[in-house]
């Protein structure tokens, strides 16, 4: 489209941009540990302070209500920054290892160090979560960052950059805005590290262009992340999976969300219990007025893509719940499909909206079959307190993350890691996986002067070899044996 | 043009399907096959490597035989261990709920292999993936034919080959193994392939492993033991194949005042362990093929390098053949400090004081491995806080890549990924986290409906302080 005529004064400023940030990379101050706290005790406070600034941008870009935005955003920030500073030290500090006797006396660690200059490419529906915690990770690595959020949320976009100029090293830490024309051309410029959040799509052509420089790259794309609801009984354990599963799917921005629940897998018997279960809730948890606590569609393009799913003929007639849309406010209810063909578009493609198809299956075990007929997901989830059908579930199928009895909440934990598999992505972050993502782990071995063994060197003969023989499986004893000259070969 | 090679990946991948690369029994059985062939099979390899690099008993039974033996049964001790899932604390903001961090297999796996070390850089790799649970296909080089043709017949004879192949070939059957889906490539080799692999590897959004090469410096300093210095400096180089390995000691860096006695020691040292002909000592690998033997030949013979060579400089081209050489202070822009040499020729740099030697080394590009000789703690921590490098070794060459519980890997140009130990099973693995939880209660604040108080109790209970929470419970 655009991407043909790159505006001169464009090119001229990414260069620059990326120019400085490298300097100052180059000149050590950001790998300075006081460097790398106080950038994050700033970040901190542009969080603390400029919540309202925050919610107001994904209020616009998004029709996102405040709590939510700092349920899923704000929040989680402010824990990362935090975890970040409470790690950092020890982070930085890296561990020791052994080594085989061949090489006594001597000593290993392993250190880390930054990559050196980043760049992070983020998606339009957690404009804010997106584009920050990978720099909680570059920034505790010590790393000079380019962002570059989307220009789908562009009242966000600006908002970022905004904050990040008035409370972050700029010389170190830049946002560069734009769209397709500005990304290629960041794309050209050579980085030590690039870490990408969006679609497939665009994942293969950051990775084409990282290739040219061997650029080390981390992708988090998105899938289909089933909910495999199994019976359940007791009226308490329906309640919170309803309001679970609600949550995960209209509750987080409108479905529009990498790990967000696709669609759900339950037992035909089941089937209508579940139905009823979520047409129940969804009228309790949204109430009369929906458009308050469900945030809108992106924009006219993906609204047509998600009015066109609706629109397939045997799609239309499984809608059971909602399937009102509203094109000039951007919204579409929360709507139920019950069994839509297998092979129509809302079953082959990632939804990334808020319609919710309801796949019946004879056994709940079938579900593990239907999974892994389709790419791995970033997420699997299930609902059942059967702990045979969780360890089936967990070690046939293969996902990013697997959780049971939830959704989403995922994102907020900080002792495992984050991230995709097979189609949707690779590399991982959140807690120190984020510091460890934009570093290089260096092996460090040291030796001394003090003893040598002889054996080492040519001239080769037999004896030598015993030797070696017996120092790589850690035999001292034959070692010795053989110095005295009592153990053959 | 059919080569038969296609249809491979999704071959392994039906068989992948089945489930039978995941069982613990089948990787044991696997890895105690390779167990098999290096106890079994001893001397058709080290004949195989002697055929192709011309390479000492010694020296292949050390780093080929032996490598791959003792990375296998450190697989096999360990496996059990490694395939246990990771049990995880988990935080107030999943509370209540358990966590634990379990590693499968990435699926269907491609390693290509490179011809210095080609038994070795096949087979660890492999063991790494089948550790992992994967099947596997591997792509030795075709520049070391006898051992991969070696490693066709044997793995033929000893793995499960529905899940475990060996494809020979050159540049069309390696670019049709490429067109196909992986989960996983482990490419050992350059950097201008590694980026074709790279690219190759996007288009399926395949993660990728490059194990490349560089130009590993050896700064030398003056107050350090000589003799064991120039003895673990010639290790370092000609007693890894004659240099033609990633790690070995590319160029050294010593101050103008110590270079003379450098290099008379390495003289002395060198004769000592290759005899006054080296060309003619069986001690000492051949170069691998005439290609690269004008390669280093030329690199010799620039005629603004060929006057700085200080020892050796023999060759026999027959046998392939080229003496440890020295060359000292070649200009700058010459190709032999430019280009990763990968052969018995040693450039000395010569520096005015040996801090300069950092400035130096972090001019070029980031290698795989650097390496320092010295007694000066304060230049030995600048050393390691400023070179950035895969791995970097105090007065002593090469030894990080022996320990398998050290990550082996790149930086930069010389790559990304790492392997070795644990590493290599990691390498080849998806840990997936694994969330439990409950249906025992849940703070309202999560859910739609939203108000003001939930937001209160969102941010006490994302900042983690019991205060806050026990606050916003009640209402204040």
């Amino acid at each position: 489209m655009e991407s043909q005529s790159h505006s001169s004064d464009d090119t001229t400023m990414i260069a620059e941009s990326v120019r400085e940030v490298r300097q100052t990379f180059s000149s050590g101050k950001t790998r300075e540990e006081s460097w790398r706290r106080e950038q994050l005790k700033r970040l901190l406070s542009l969080l603390l302070e400029r919540e309202d600034d925050i919610c107001r941008a994904l209020g616009q870009d998004l029709g996102k209500h405040h709590v939510e935005s700092y349920r899923d955003e704000v929040g989680p920030l402010i824990k990362s920054v935090n975890y970040a500073l409470q790690g950092l030290k020890k982070w930085m500090a890296g561990r020791k290892a052994e080594l085989p006797l061949a090489a006594f006396p001597a000593s290993a660690q392993l250190v880390p160090e930054p990559l050196g200059v980043v760049l992070i490419m983020s998606s339009w529906n957690f404009p804010f979560g997106l584009c920050l915690e990978p720099l909680v990770g570059a920034i505790a690595a010590g790393n000079g960052a380019v962002i570059k959020p989307s220009e789908l949320s562009p009242v966000s976009s600006s908002v970022l950059a905004e904050l990040v100029h008035a409370y972050l090293d700029t010389t170190a830490i830049k946002i560069v805005q734009g769209g397709v024309s500005v990304g290629e051309q960041l794309l050209q410029q050579k980085w030590d590290k690039i870490f990408f959040t969006g679609g497939a799509k665009v994942g293969r052509v950051v990775m084409t262009a990282a290739a040219r420089n061997l650029t080390p790259v981390a992708l988090e794309l998105g899938g289909k992340c089933p909910a495999v609801v199994d019976v359940l009984s007791s009226s308490w354990d329906q309640k919170i999976a309803m309001k679970r599963i609600l949550s995960a799917k209209f509750g987080t921005c409108a479905g529009q969300a990498c790990i967000a629940i696709d669609y759900i897998l339950v037992e035909k018997k089941f089937s209508s219990t579940l139905v009823e279960l979520l047409k129940t809730a969804i009228f309790s948890m949204f109430g009369e007025n929906q458009k308050e606590n469900i945030a809108r569609i992106i924009n006219k393009s993906h609204f047509s893509r998600l009015r066109n799913l609706l629109n397939e003929p045997m799609v239309t007639n499984s809608i059971v719940h909602g399937g009102w849309l509203d094109e000039d406010n951007l919204f579409i209810e929360p709507t139920l499909l019950l069994d839509p063909p297998v092979n129509s578009g809302i079953m082959s493609e990632e939804i990334f909206g808020p319609l919710l198809p309801i796949i019946t299956l004879e056994r709940i075990e079938d579900s593990i079959e239907f999974i892994n007929s389709m790419p791995r997901p970033l997420a699997i989830y299930a609902f059942t307190n059967s702990e045979g059908l969780k360890k089936k579930l967990s070690s046939r199928t293969s996902s990013g993350s697997i959780v049971f009895n939830d959704a989403i909440i995922q994102y907020v934990a900080d002792s495992f890691p984050f991230g995709g598999v097979g189609e949707s992505g690779f590399g991982r972050y959140h807690g120190k996986f984020s510091f460890e993502v934009f570093s290089h782990e260096k092996v460090i071995a040291r030796r001394s002067f003090l003893v040598d063994f002889w054996f080492r060197y040519p001239p080769w003969n037999d004896h030598k070899l015993q030797l070696f023989k017996s120092a790589y499986v850690f035999d001292y004893l034959g070692i010795l044996l053989i110095l005295l000259g009592l153990k053959k070969s | 043009m059919a080569l038969g090679v296609e249809g491979v990946a999704g071959e392994l991948r039906s068989i992948y399907a089945t489930g039978k690369t995941k069982t613990f029994e089948w990787r044991v059985s696997q890895l105690k096959a390779i167990l098999k062939i290096t106890a079994h099979h001893e001397k058709e390899i080290v004949e195989a490597l002697h055929s192709d690099l011309k390479k000492p008993e010694l020296e292949a039974f050390l780093y080929e035989v032996s490598g791959v033996s003792s990375v296998c049964k450190y697989a096999l001790k360990e496996l059990h261990r490694w395939m246990m899932p990771e049990k995880v604390k988990t935080s107030m903001a999943t509370y209540p709920s358990s966590a634990e961090i379990v590693s499968e297999p990435l699926g269907v796996v491609l390693v290509i292999s490179t011809w210095n070390y080609p038994f070795l850089l096949s087979l660890e790799p492999v063991i790494g993936a089948i550790a992992a649970g994967n099947a596997v296909v591997l792509k030795p080089s075709e520049i070391a034919p006898a051992t991969s043709s070696l490693l066709l017949k044997l793995l033929g004879e000893y793995m499960d080959t529905s899940a475990v192949k060996v494809v020979e070939g050159a540049v069309p059957e390696t670019t049709a193994l490429l067109e196909q889906k992986w989960d996983k490539i482990f490419y050992t080799g350059s950097g201008k392939v590694g980026r074709i692999i790279l690219a190759a590897a996007a288009k399926h959004l395949t993660p990728v492993v490059l194990e490349l090469g560089g130009k590993c410096p050896v700064v030398v300093d003056s107050n350090v033991n000589l003799k064991v210095t120039a003895r673990r400096l010639i290790a370092g180089k000609w007693c890894y194949n004659s240099g033609q390995t990633c790690i070995s000691a590319d160029y050294a860096i010593t101050t103008k005042e110590y270079a003379s006695t450098l290099v008379d020691a390495l003289s002395s040292e060198l004769e000592k362990f290759y005899g006054k002909d080296p060309v003619k000592s069986n001690d000492l690998s051949s170069i691998i093929n005439s290609y690269h033997f004008d390669r280093l030949t030329k690199l010799l013979d620039d005629e603004k390098v060929s006057g700085k060579i200080v020892l050796g400089g023999q060759r026999d081209k027959a046998n392939l053949k080229i003496a440890p050489t020295i060359v000292l202070d070649a200009p700058e822009d010459s190709l032999i400090l430019n280009e990763e040499i990968f052969g018995p020729l040693l450039p000395i740099v010569t520096v005015n004081k040996i801090e300069d030697s950092i400035t130096l080394i972090k001019a070029k590009e980031k290698p795989l491995a650097a390496y320092l000789f010295t007694n000066d703690k304060k230049l030995k921590e600048e050393f390691i806080r400023s070179v950035s490098a895969g791995g970097i070794a105090i007065n002593e060459i090469a030894l990080h890549a022996l320990e398998p519980t050290l990550p082996f890997g790149g930086v930069g140009e010389s790559g990304m990924g790492s392997y070795h130990g644990k590493f290599s099973f990691d390498a080849f693995s998806h840990k997936k986290s694994v969330l439990q939880r409950g249906f025992s209660g849940d703070p309202a604040a999560r859910y739609p409906p939203y108000t003001p108080g939930k937001l209160k109790f969102l941010q006490a209970m994302l900042s983690g302080s019991i205060i806050r929470i026990l606050r916003a419970l009640i209402g204040w």
